[in-house]
């Protein structure tokens, strides 16, 4: 294959997305410059049962309207959204996957559990009335790799493809993949990113054990990281694909635009809990700054992971601080307007990040009000900030110690 | 200098035995292990049939607190891990935790965990509206299967990169793929790659009764699984781990440590054609198999073995007995190919990292373990698939491929490092 390694500078190209505050770009990033919130009372099923009522639901969306009829009854929400939102980016890409070379094309995308409602309504066939009733479709709805596959096949790319699950960090780790894959020549052309949509009841009843789901009864005030009142994340479904190609293959096919070069990546993993050993996450984002090649001085924005569990913002918070120096560079949480996506989640967060790059200008941390004290950080709340933005960092972390950080970079 | 990815010590926990030795008697002698599902009752079945391990946690060395709180498909990765470090000749103390990374493959992680905390909740299957107040406080790691690299990180102390590769039943290559590629490029000196999955569940099982894809000889298990075989019928559900040390070429020689293999070239592809189907024309996968000897610079004529996906079902044997014949030409005809799912079913997304630990030991042997149960072949299936009995044969370059729902084909070749290459 032609073309060297290092001569590779990936760009992204074209975004789709599909979040609980906007189906499609455009409705997203209004809604998110707005402080517009999607998180409210869970209305797909009856959750007043249940002692988690709130979430981020993706309401507005139709599949019928995106999805070909063949393959509705064979795929999961969060497919059906992760089809939409290719489509969607090969459009803003201007991209025609029948005329580019099937085997340079990939598709790298990151799942937390799969398509969960899917499996639902197949386990209860199962077990309330018998084997035979489950559906042939269940042996790929359900399974992590569905994603990836459908997409392939929707847009015949047949190149390296792969499937990540390092649940909030898979966003970034999808992307850094689809990079690396570039890089080294096995493609040119890569469709990232991920999607998770578990808001059904078996989907809910599995989070709410976890400690760090919000327990408070309030669409407004239950997800609040970085507050003094934080009290853990509201749960959303959705996400985000990137288009992923090599600057020059861009530029010689005429890609409409470039968002912006995935410059610099590194993933670490926290020691066990209760070692003498600290977490790892301020050596995930220097490490991303190195392989970058950038200073933190150079950074103008931070997309942080905001966890909303205190503990986990208090990491976060010192990390931030110890890599760029106390209240030294802007940091935004928009995903308080989404809930914490999973796989989704951090590939969001990188597309907004290019949105703000693309305007100059940083979205608001909505719904906090209150920093905690000890947070040496400049949290963007209130309202957005105009700005220019050269580049950014998106910071994301995996439930269990996963931690990434991803370089985002105007390429003029 | 370019950087390598060798393999220098392996875990696994296969069925028919317990360990490294017992998988490798099991497998070169052609014996089978498949049976009659016995975890849960498979009278419901279409195909009752699996090949199941016979594993004593507590005898493992594992926790009660453990043991109720990690789904087997975590226990089978740590104990084949743990072996694998110790196959190493490393400890612990003698990793960088910066410098060392997991990179974990599953098809369907945590389902056993999945499946039976559903029935709990739903009180089987009465309720859409899942109670959860019996819901387990754990569920939330069957949910998101990423305990399967963390808790292997925590094992061993690994604080760079981790991550759990899920590409359905290509996931153990392509796990491997992974953890070479990251100590190639630099961002680990020592990974601990390799692939679990433990399936066999009411929910796996149903599933593939509902397509067709495993084999209904409930009547003669230990014989269902025939590859290759005119008279094949589906595949046979496993379950299993295969955990690798891969390590930089020059840190493991600098150590003076044994060096299995080098994994010289990994490539994936996919179909783009059918979630579940397989074009017979097998050009994916042909094309797979070109790049990953391009990577690794080898030619047919340096392939000694290859280790085949040969899951059993009709148009798997057909469409990968293509591909051989697309990406090797004529030589396809000389090269040995086996398929050990004959023996130990299939584990989905775990076996790849054990086929690669067969093509390993093959290696260290010099032996090539059978096809079980091929009595009769395919007249359209018409290589050398090594028929009931090992072969001891010289094997130092090695082909394993794997194919899986989602369409995706990947190929790895293993090598003997050269010596003095600087």
């Amino acid at each position: 294959m032609s073309g060297g390694a290092q001569d590779q500078r990936p760009v992204v190209t074209g975004l789709g997305v599909v979040a609980p505050n906007g189906v499609g770009v455009k409705e997203f990033w209004a809604a998110t410059l707005d402080g517009r919130s999607g998180i409210d009372w869970i209305r797909r099923f009856d959750a007043s049962g249940y002692p988690v009522r709130i979430g981020g639901e993706v309401l507005d969306f139709v599949p019928k309207e995106h999805i070909p009829s063949r393959l509705l009854p064979q795929t999961d929400r969060m497919t059906q959204h992760a089809l939409t939102a290719a489509g969607w980016a090969l459009q803003d890409a201007g991209a025609d996957p029948a005329t580019l070379d099937e085997y340079e094309m990939g598709v790298v995308t990151a799942s937390s559990a799969g398509g969960f409602e899917f499996g639902q309504r197949e386990l209860q066939k199962l077990w309330g009335q018998g084997a035979e009733f489950v559906s042939a479709y269940q042996s790929f709805a359900w399974f992590y790799a569905v994603n990836t596959g459908q997409i392939s096949i929707r847009h015949g790319m047949r190149g390296h493809s792969s499937v990540l699950v390092t649940e909030q960090a898979g966003g970034l780790d999808a992307v850094a993949h689809g990079r690396r894959l570039l890089r080294r020549g096995a493609v040119r052309f890569m469709v990232t990113g991920g999607f998770d949509a578990s808001l059904c009841p078996w989907g809910l009843v599995a989070q709410i054990p976890h400690t760090h789901l919000s327990r408070r009864d309030d669409p407004e005030r239950g997800y609040l990281p970085f507050d003094a009142d934080a009290c853990g994340y509201v749960a959303g479904e959705g996400g985000a694909i990137l288009i992923l190609e090599d600057r020059h293959a861009a530029r010689r096919r005429g890609a409409g635009q470039e968002y912006g070069e995935v410059a610099g990546y590194a993933a670490t993993f926290d020691p066990p809990p209760g070692s003498v050993r600290g977490p790892a996450l301020a050596r995930a984002i220097r490490g991303a700054l190195d392989d970058a090649g950038m200073n933190p001085g150079e950074i103008d924005v931070v997309f942080a992971d905001a966890s909303g569990v205190p503990e986990l913002d208090a990491v976060e918070a010192a990390a931030i601080a110890e890599v760029f120096g106390p209240r030294s560079v802007p940091v935004t949480a928009p995903k308080t307007m989404t809930g914490r996506l999973y796989s989704g989640g951090a590939a969001l967060d990188a597309a907004t990040a290019l949105l703000a790059m693309r305007d100059g200008v940083i979205p608001a941390t909505t719904g906090t009000t209150n920093v905690a004290s000890g947070y040496d950080i400049d949290l963007v709340i209130g309202q957005a900030r105009e700005t220019p933005v050269r580049a950014a960092l998106v910071v994301a972390r995996g439930c269990g110690g996963f931690n990434s950080a991803l370089v985002l970079r105007h390429t003029d | 200098m370019s950087r390598k990815a060798v393999i220098t010590g392996l875990g696994v926990r296969a069925p028919g035995g317990v360990g490294t030795k017992a998988f490798w008697d099991l497998i070169s002698s052609g014996r089978t292990a498949t049976r009659i599902i016995s975890s849960f009752d498979p009278s419901q079945f279409r195909s009752r049939i699996a090949a199941e391990i016979d594993f004593d946690a507590e005898l493992e060395g594992f926790t009660a607190e453990q043991v109720d709180r990690l789904d087997r498909v975590v226990l089978l990765a740590l104990a084949s891990a743990k072996d694998a470090l110790a196959d190493s000749g490393l400890t612990v103390a003698d990793l960088v935790p910066e410098r060392t990374a997991v990179s974990m493959g599953s098809a369907v992680g945590c389902t056993i965990g999945l499946d039976t905390e559903y029935a709990r909740v739903s009180e089987n299957g009465q309720h859409w509206l899942v109670k959860h107040e019996l819901a387990v406080d754990h569920l939330f790691e069957y949910l998101v299967p990423t305990p399967l690299a963390a808790e292997v990180a925590w094992a061993v102390g690994a604080e760079g990169p981790a991550a759990v590769i899920s590409t359905g039943c290509t996931s153990g290559l392509d796990a491997v793929g992974y953890g070479a590629d990251l100590i190639r490029e630099g961002s680990a000196d020592v990974m601990l790659a390799g692939a679990s999955d433990a399936p066999i569940s009411p929910i796996t099982v149903a599933c593939f009764d509902a397509i067709r894809a495993t084999s209904p000889d409930n009547d003669r298990a230990e014989t269902a699984s025939r590859p290759f075989d005119r008279t094949r019928n589906g595949f046979v559900l496993g379950e299993g781990a295969a955990v690798f040390v891969l390590e930089e070429l020059e840190h493991a020689r600098r150590r003076g440590a044994h060096i299995y293999a080098e994994i010289a070239g990994f490539a994936a592809r996919s179909n783009a054609y059918h979630m579940t189907g397989l074009r017979p024309d097998g050009r994916e996968m042909a094309e797979a198999i070109r790049s990953a000897m391009d990577q690794a610079r080898v030619v047919g004529e340096d392939i000694d073995y290859i280790n085949a996906h040969g899951s059993g079902t009709k148009q798997n044997d057909l469409h990968e007995t293509t591909a051989f014949k697309r990406s090797l030409g004529d030589l396809a005809y000389r090269i040995p190919v086996s398929s050990i799912k004959s023996m130990i079913g299939h584990s989905l997304g775990a076996i790849g990292s054990i086929e690669l630990a067969a093509c390993a030991l093959a290696m260290e042997h010099g032996v090539v373990p059978p096809t079980a149960n091929l009595h009769e072949k395919d007249p359209a299936c018409d290589l050398d698939y090594v028929p009931l009995t090992a072969r001891e044969q010289r094997t130092d370059t090695v082909l394993s491929v794997g194919s899986g729902f989602g369409g995706f084909q990947s190929a790895v070749v293993l090598a003997r490092p050269a010596r003095d290459e600087r």
